[in-house]
């Protein structure tokens, strides 16, 4: 065993942990099943690392390692008769949503508590929840795109769907987060605390 | 050069695919044209961006040290 590439490999999975396990419990909504996709991660990463031409590219090189192992077998799920049974999130018609403009009303002067800080004030469990609410197809084209950073073509490839669909997909999916950031930021009366805000500019 | 220049509607219709690196080359310089003069489309890019980080960090959360020990565990018997 090369104790130089064990150890490249040991501080990098150490220094990376939380990542994987933040993707994988985005992709699983599930700590058990991201604890064990994790593993599943690691163990797939050693065995291929000497194939790692670039070094340099080993974040990137073992998150989708992690994507793929997670997405096959979901494709693979899918595609068993019970959970085809599930309805499809495709022929739903998804109204667009945009929080922006639900925060910018035109009859309030704009330059007061910019929207921005209704995100900043936005936490990290209402983030976790409006993503874990989202349909799988919806929540894994946003993790493949917004979180890991992949194309649409990219994605397209790894899901097996054209790439009209990812950009579908994509759409719908920021639409239904947003709608639930709005509904959960109502919620903890974080908007109205905004929009009286604003109000007391007018 | 300011014939071709976006309408706030047409960068609001281009925006998502920008912001997701999606546009072509000249699209982006236009839409980023239009971004430094229009503080409306400006500050709506600059949300969505925002909003677009908050997603991306949500790919981050603490492992906990049950999963931190047996990836270790794991490591040191390969």
């Amino acid at each position: 065993m090369d104790a130089g590439l064990h150890g490249f490999f040991a501080e990098k999975v150490e220094r990376l942990t939380d990542r994987l396990y933040g993707t994988a419990l985005r992709l699983t909504r599930n700590s058990d099943d991201a604890e064990d996709l994790v593993a599943e991660t690691v163990a797939k990463a050693w065995a291929k690392l000497r194939k790692l031409s670039d070094p340099q590219s080993f974040d990137a090189w073992i998150l989708r390692i992690l994507t793929n192992t997670f997405v096959s077998e979901w494709r693979h799920r899918r595609a068993s008769p019970e959970v085809a049974m599930e309805p499809d999130p495709e022929n739903d018609e998804g109204e667009p949503f945009s929080l922006y403009e639900k925060l910018h009303q035109p009859f309030l002067l704009w330059w007061t508590t910019p929207e921005e800080e209704v995100i900043t004030k936005l936490l990290r469990e209402d983030m976790d929840r409006a993503l874990d609410e989202l349909p799988d197809a919806f929540r894994i084209a946003v993790v493949l795109v917004d979180v890991q950073g992949y194309s649409y073509g990219e994605a397209a490839e790894l899901l097996g769907v054209p790439v009209g669909t990812v950009r579908s997909r994509l759409a719908r999916a920021r639409a239904q987060l947003q709608r639930a950031l709005w509904q959960h930021g109502k919620d903890a009366g974080l908007l109205e605390r905004h929009m009286t805000a604003k109000a007391q500019n007018v | 050069m300011s014939k071709s220049a976006l309408t706030c509607e047409e960068v609001l219709k281009h925006l998502v695919a920008y912001l997701d690196h999606e546009s072509d080359a000249h699209t982006a310089a236009e839409i980023e044209r239009h971004l430094e003069r229009c503080r409306g489309c400006y500050s709506r890019a600059e949300f969505e961006r925002q909003l677009k980080a908050r997603v991306r960090a949500a790919g981050s959360r603490a492992a906990p040290e049950r999963l931190r020990a047996r990836i270790k565990k794991l490591v040191d018997e390969f």
